[in-house]
Formats: C-alpha cells, sequence, structure tokens
C-alpha cells in the first residue's frame, strides 16, 4: 500500500531542463512544487570533471549518461505485421538520465521553428494544393503561431547565452545570419562561435554556388556570460566532448548551468531524486488528477497529491507516462483514431564526408558540440518543393563535433573494413576528412506511432513503450535530394573524394541518427486528433500539462530544444496567467 | 615514431593551454607537472599478465583474429601488441561480459537486423559459445585458426563476417561483427581500459587525446598539432605518484 504524503500545488514529473523551467515559475508564484526525479542528483562538481569525464567508452560507447535501459528499454518494430523486439542498448537514439535529463548531455545546437512549422499542414496545402501532399502523412497545425511564441523564444535564449548573428531582426534580413529564419525581436546574446576549417571551407564553397552560409547558433557559450537568473557560464574551449558527455568547464547551457541552482534555493521547491514515477492517478471522473504515486530507490511506494501534474519526462517517457495512466484515449494504428501515442516523429539524417589530401588538416578534434557553418536554403519551405515531389527539408552543414577515435575514423567508399588496407586508410584520413551533417525533417504517417508494449516490462514491472516506426517515402526522397546538394558543394570544396550517405529503408534502431523523438502527445486545436490544446494543457484532465518535444505534431529538420523552450515558457505563462485564476480546460474542447 | 617528430614550441603550447583550462573553470586546476604524458613501455610483466577470461585456446584464437583485423605493420603496431587481448579479456570479465549493460529480460526471440541485438546469450557467453565451435571444427580439420597462415586466417575471417557459419547457435556475422567491434574498441578506448597501450591508436591517427583546450588553436586554420597525447590512464599515473 503506497504511503500517503501531504498534499502540494504542484507535481512534476521529471527535473530536466522542462521541468526545472516549469518548477522554478511555480514556485516563483509561491506555489509548493515537488520535483520528482527518477535518477541521481549529478553536478559539474565533481560529478562532470576532467578527465574521466572524456572517457569515450564509457559516455560514448557503453552510453554512461543515458537512461537505464537495463531497468527501462522500449521495443521497437518496422512495422504493424512484425513482432517488436526490446532494443537491448541505446545506439539509434540516446534518452537521458538523472538530474538535468538530455540537457545534460545534448550538444547545444540552438535553432528556432519558422512561421511555416507552425501551420504546416495549412502552408503545404496552400503552396503546393491538398494533392501534392502523400496523403499517408498526417501532417498538422500546431494550434499556435511562430508570432505568438517569439518572446518565449527570446527568454529562452537569454537563459541559455545562445551565441549566434541575427538573420531576421524584426522583418529586416541581416548580412550573415540565416536569411531564412523567421523575424527575432532582437539579437542574439552573445556573438557566433568559431568556425572550424571545414566550415571555412563549406562556406566558401556555398557562397560560390550561391547558397547563404552562416554560423550555427549555439548553447556552448562563446563569451563569459551572467544569464538572467544571475548564474555565470564560461566560455567554450572546443574540447571535442559535448554530446554524450557532461561539460566540466561550466560552459554549455544545461539545467545544472542556467537554472538549477536558482530553484534549489527556493524554499517552495522541494527536489527528490530517485523517485521514479509509476503512473499519475486520475480521480472517479477521470477528468482530472490528483497526484501521483512514486517508488523510492528501495521500491516502497508513495501517494504524492497535487493540485497540479506537470509531466516533463522526455518525449518517449511523456507518451508512456499518459498510456500507463490512462489519460486520453490510446492511438490505434488501424483505425486512425485515438490520441496518445500518434504522429510519432523523429529525424531524418545523412552524412557526406569530403576526403582531402594529406595537406589538409581538418582536426576534428578542435571542436564544440554545437559549432558549424551551414546553409538552410534546402531545409523547412525555404525552397519551392514543387518540382521534387516531397515536402520538409534539410539543413546542410560542415560540422565535427569531435574527432574520438572509436566512433571517428572515416574511410573513403571502397576501403574494406578490417586487415592492413584498412589500417592505413585509417591513418590517411583521420585529420584530413571534412563532414557535412544532413539534418532533415521528419513527417509523421497513420502507422508510425507509439503504445504499449503487450510482452516486455520494465524494472516495476509495467509494459515498455513500444515503437511502431518506419521511414516514409517522402523522407526518404528528401533526404537523398538533400545528400545531393551536399555532395554538390563538397566536389566544390576542393577535395579529392566525396562520399555521400542517405538514409535508406529500412529504419534500424542500430545505428546512431539524432535524440530527436518527437510527437505522440501532441497539441493541437482539434481534441479528437490531438492529446493536448495550444498551452500543452489535456483535453482529458485540465490540471495534467504536459511539456515536451512530444507536443510536436510533426518535426521539421531543425534541432528541437529552443521551441521546447519556448513552449514551456509559453505554457507557463498561460498557466500563471489564466489557469491559476480559473482552473480548468482554457480552450473549450 | 612520434616522439621524434614532436616539437618543444606546441607542446609548451599545450602545457600552457591545458594550465589555462584548469583555472577557466575556477574550481579544477591542474598543476602542469600533472599533465606531462609519459608514454609507457611495454615490459615482460605485461605480456606475461594472467587473462581475466580467456582461456588458453580462447586467447590463442582471439590473439590471432584480432592481428588480422589489424594487422602490424612498419610504423605502426597491430592489436595484439596495443593491448587489445588485454582490452576484450577485461570486458568479457566484468560488467559488460555479463550482459550488464543491456536489457535483459525474455523472451528472447530472433528479430532482424534493424532490432538489433537478441540472441540470449551475454556477450562473454557469446565469446565462449562461438570460439569454442571455431576450435573445434578447425581442429577437426587439422589445424587451430592461429596455425593457419595469415592468407588463410583472413579467408576464414571473412566466410565468418560474410555469415557463412552457425557457431554453436551463434550466427557467425554476429559474432565476427562484434569481434570486430571490440578490435576497434581495445585499439582506441583510453589505456585505462588495457588496449590502446602506450596509447598507440592514437598516435597513429593524431589524435591528442581526452585533455584539450583548443580556444586559441581552433581558428588557426590548418595547423599541425604535433603533441604528445594524453590519457586518463597517464592522468592518474600522475596523480598516483
Amino acid at each position: 500500500m503506497a504511503q500517503k504524503l501531504k498534499s502540494v500545488d504542484v507535481v512534476v514529473v521529471g527535473v530536466g531542463f522542462m521541468g526545472a523551467i516549469m518548477a522554478k515559475e511555480l514556485a516563483t508564484e509561491g506555489l509548493t512544487v515537488v520535483g520528482l526525479e527518477r535518477g541521481k542528483k549529478r553536478w559539474t562538481v565533481p560529478e562532470f570533471q576532467a578527465p574521466d569525464i572524456h572517457d569515450e567508452l564509457k559516455y560514448s560507447i557503453r552510453k554512461g549518461m543515458m537512461q537505464d535501459v537495463t531497468r527501462e528499454a522500449m521495443t521497437h518494430r518496422n512495422n504493424l505485421n512484425q513482432e517488436a523486439l526490446p532494443i537491448r542498448q541505446w545506439q539509434a537514439f540516446l534518452p537521458g538520465s538523472d538530474l538535468g535529463g538530455s540537457g545534460v548531455h545534448w550538444n547545444g545546437q540552438t535553432f528556432r521553428f519558422t512561421e511555416a512549422d507552425f501551420v504546416w499542414r495549412t502552408r503545404m496545402h496552400d503552396r503546393y494544393g491538398k494533392d501534392f501532399v502523400d496523403p499517408n502523412l498526417t501532417i498538422r497545425d500546431w494550434g499556435i503561431t511562430y508570432d505568438e511564441l517569439e518572446p518565449h523564444f527570446d527568454r529562452f535564449e537569454h537563459l541559455l547565452g545562445t551565441g549566434g548573428k541575427a538573420g531576421n531582426l524584426n522583418g529586416k534580413i541581416q548580412p550573415g545570419g540565416n536569411p531564412f529564419e523567421s523575424w527575432r525581436s532582437r539579437e542574439y546574446p552573445n556573438p557566433p562561435m568559431k568556425e572550424q576549417y571545414g566550415g571555412v571551407l563549406f562556406r566558401k564553397a556555398a557562397e560560390e554556388m550561391g547558397y547563404h552560409p552562416f554560423v550555427q547558433p549555439s548553447s556552448n557559450m562563446t563569451r563569459p556570460y551572467t544569464n538572467p537568473e544571475g548564474l555565470q557560464l564560461n566560455a567554450c574551449n572546443y574540447c571535442g566532448y559535448c554530446e554524450r558527455y557532461a561539460c566540466e568547464h561550466f560552459a554549455k547551457a544545461t539545467p545544472q548551468t542556467v537554472i538549477l541552482p536558482v530553484l534549489l534555493k527556493n524554499p517552495h521547491f522541494e527536489l527528490r531524486t530517485e523517485a521514479q514515477v509509476l503512473r499519475v492517478n486520475l480521480d472517479r471522473n477521470k477528468n482530472r488528477t490528483t497526484g501521483v504515486t512514486y517508488a523510492d530507490a528501495s521500491g516502497r511506494e508513495y501517494e504524492q497529491p497535487a493540485d497540479l501534474v506537470i509531466i516533463t519526462t522526455y518525449a518517449l517517457n511523456n507518451v508512456r507516462m499518459m498510456l500507463l495512466s490512462g489519460i486520453g484515449k490510446p492511438y490505434d494504428a488501424h483505425t486512425g483514431k485515438g490520441v496518445i501515442g500518434r504522429n510519432y516523429a523523429y529525424q531524418t539524417t545523412g552524412d557526406v564526408f569530403v576526403f582531402y589530401d594529406e595537406t589538409v588538416n581538418i582536426n576534428p578534434f578542435m571542436a564544440a558540440g554545437a559549432s558549424g557553418t551551414l546553409i538552410d536554403d534546402f531545409n523547412d519551405d525555404n525552397f519551392d518543393h514543387g518540382p521534387h515531389g516531397f515536402i520538409g527539408g534539410s539543413y546542410i552543414m560542415s560540422a565535427l563535433t569531435n574527432g574520438r577515435p572509436i566512433e571517428f575514423h572515416p574511410t573513403p567508399p571502397g576501403t574494406p573494413e578490417w586487415g592492413k588496407e584498412w589500417k592505413a586508410a585509417i591513418h590517411r584520413h583521420y585529420n584530413h576528412t571534412a563532414h557535412m551533417l544532413i539534418h532533415g525533417s521528419s513527417m509523421p504517417t497513420r502507422t508510425n506511432y507509439l503504445d504499449l508494449d503487450p510482452t516486455y516490462k520494465d524494472a516495476w514491472g509495467l509494459p515498455l513503450l513500444r515503437m511502431t516506426f518506419e521511414l516514409p517515402d517522402n523522407d526518404v526522397k528528401m533526404t537523398q535530394f538533400c545528400v545531393d546538394r551536399a555532395v554538390e558543394i563538397g566536389k566544390r570544396m576542393g577535395a579529392k573524394t566525396v562520399a555521400g550517405y542517405a538514409r535508406k529503408h529500412p529504419f534500424t534502431t542500430q545505428k546512431y541518427q539524432t535524440t530527436h523523438n518527437t510527437g505522440g502527445v501532441i497539441m493541437g486545436s482539434d481534441p479528437n486528433t490531438s492529446a493536448l490544446n495550444r498551452y500543452l494543457q489535456s483535453w482529458d484532465a485540465h490540471n495534467v500539462f504536459v511539456v515536451g518535444a512530444s507536443a510536436y505534431p510533426q518535426n521539421p529538420g531543425y534541432n528541437p530544444t529552443d521551441t521546447l523552450g519556448a513552449l514551456a515558457y509559453w505554457s507557463v505563462d498561460a498557466i500563471k496567467k489564466q489557469y491559476l485564476k480559473h482552473p480548468g480546460p482554457m480552450v473549450s474542447a | 615514431m612520434e616522439k621524434d617528430r614532436r616539437e618543444q614550441g606546441s607542446r609548451r603550447d599545450f602545457l600552457r593551454s591545458a594550465f589555462a583550462a584548469g583555472i577557466t573553470a575556477a574550481t579544477v586546476v591542474i598543476p602542469i607537472d600533472h599533465v606531462q604524458a609519459a608514454p609507457r613501455k611495454r615490459s615482460d610483466a605485461d605480456n606475461a599478465r594472467p587473462l581475466a577470461f580467456f582461456r588458453a585456446e580462447e586467447a590463442a584464437f582471439v590473439s590471432a583474429a584480432v592481428d588480422r583485423f589489424i594487422p602490424p605493420d612498419e610504423e605502426w603496431p597491430g592489436a595484439v601488441d596495443a593491448g587489445v587481448v588485454d582490452y576484450i579479456d577485461q570486458q568479457m570479465a566484468g560488467k559488460w561480459g555479463s550482459a550488464g549493460y543491456m536489457y535483459w529480460h525474455g523472451p528472447f526471440k530472433e528479430g532482424t537486423p534493424s532490432q538489433g541485438y537478441q540472441l540470449p546469450f551475454t556477450p562473454a557467453e557469446l565469446f565462449r559459445r562461438s570460439i569454442a565451435a571455431i576450435n573445434e571444427r578447425l581442429s577437426a580439420q587439422g589445424a587451430p585458426f592461429h596455425r593457419l597462415s595469415p592468407d588463410e586466417q583472413d579467408k576464414y575471417l571473412e566466410m565468418l563476417l560474410a555469415n557463412g557459419a552457425t557457431l554453436n547457435g551463434v550466427p557467425s556475422k554476429v559474432f565476427a561483427d562484434f569481434l570486430l567491434q571490440h578490435t576497434v574498441e581495445g585499439f582506441f578506448a583510453d589505456p585505462i581500459y588495457g588496449g590502446n597501450k602506450d596509447m598507440v591508436g592514437w598516435r597513429m591517427l593524431g589524435f591528442p587525446g581526452p585533455y584539450a583546450d583548443y580556444y586559441e588553436l581552433i581558428d588557426k586554420h590548418g595547423i599541425k598539432l604535433d603533441r604528445e597525447p594524453v590519457s586518463i590512464a597517464s592522468s592518474a599515473h600522475h596523480h598516483g605518484m
């Protein structure tokens, strides 16, 4: 029997980036807030310190910072006719765990989604006609506009200390920035990052070809920065250990560096770690929550009553928490009805390697997680898709985030995979190879979705999440088109050999692509096709809010975190200004 | 080797920048004498180190196979001299070998390649079963793997990688891919794990190791960084003195 605890105003499930933001804003209002984090406490000192933090085997290969797969895995199948089997070790995507969540091991790539993204279905139909879009794609509008989110983007980027150059200041295109971005009300808080050698070679070629290269917006600090919460960060030193690692230098914007120390000082907030939330509880009428039930490290169960429950457990876990709690109707891929689990999307990526002769020292290990020079010309709706037969796009970026040798030892096509010739090739090409990342959109389909696995269980006896996912044909076409454009640029970069790799069927769980899992608890304006209203409030239980990329109806070709931070501030703003005064549905169904 | 190509100026620059990294972080000050690299010579004691997991006949196969995956050449050692066998041995004897980093609940069923590893054998069991089958078959045919010629060894490894056999229930490609992956890990992982001895894997590529601060260097485009790598292991060695 669970021990019943004293009621609080708010429970935040999962203390990562979004949980910390929501908790901090509500605790500042004077509400009593409990943050339940399944993992352990960890801080820049001592947990993230060098040299141990720079251990490629431990963190990149054995996934030392990730969700403990021995206790909570998930299953995957490529289509409805297959039997899903457990992903026994994370590879394709790497959900984080412990205090700070995936916000600790992210790279800091900080892009805003565009005006078009938030009205994607309308935009595609208006510009290309309804028949142009593959009828298998279940694209949706978000129920919110870019203009509404702009102040919240601005706030989040200042929290993070993002470095970049504006491309569009209040509608005026700015030299040096991304001319395709939507308007921003002011400059980035910090200047752009230093460019890598590969980036400079890419920039020259891209400019000659009439494209619009710019430096990637980054939340690795480009100079010492004090954020609006009063926390100080240091300049990034380009050590090459960012994604899959934590930063030992206080130079990457993470919950630990930009918000958690302030949150933990708030007397209205209490952090409980090693608190595994098993379900969000509902009242008898099933239309409001009464709190959550969780287990501590020893397995003892507690009921924590609360007036408001905010779920911030990463996109995939948010979907699972809704399903385990019975909030919202589970999506049925056969009928197309139901809301929880629908519109699961990902990121469709490709790679291009540019092999130089031995006079060109690329120095791949001199890198930040978000260093990179890119073009946005073939992303989003920034070009006419009419002749191409697909929607969406990719950015094309010259970037190497690291030169860590277990993961990075490129060879040209035709090289054997082992033996004398392979050894000579990795020696020859390690320091003389530039790389382009093709980072593309992912469109939802009727049959790509998430539900509970009928067979496999976690360490608490609860069903694992089951992912049914295959790359949509639309996205395979898109990524091939963008890889082809990148290969053209590569050839202009003065290299001997250029090799492009577009994502192809079947989707594999065995090769890292991105940790940008989206959808499953999507926002929208229709309760029949969305789980949340425009404020990230559950249509089914008005005192449940779900903050995560799980809210995205589809995933554009930009990294998801900036938009997520903007949505969190937008949502908590609405809670503070509207919901707390009149608890109830903020949009009538 | 690499040592001879080292240039004093860049080494001093490195030490200075490593020190700067220490004071940037405010809380981490790395005394200069702790970041000096000390290439460790392989000793007879290393070569005689008893193995924790592999039996002699297993080690004979693994040694011969990994040295075909990464053979020694005139300039750089092969996998065996780099300590790859020690690396794999320690991994198999530890948490990884006993599937301590994997979701390990049944039912175990055959999956597709996209679904990844689904065999009911822990990594250590996978090695043991597969090598036993290989040794048994080759001995029955006249000579164990390590007695074959290099060309014959390569052909046999190619057959395994092409999934040409089933090894006590293990598709040979699963085992051979696994062995190759571990060989690469052992050649390039930090020397604290027993492989990459004297950081030879890193020296061969020109990877300077995990002590890294390139704030002043990243925009000196195309420079050649010729400095001694520093590993977690060499750092720990210094701390231990």
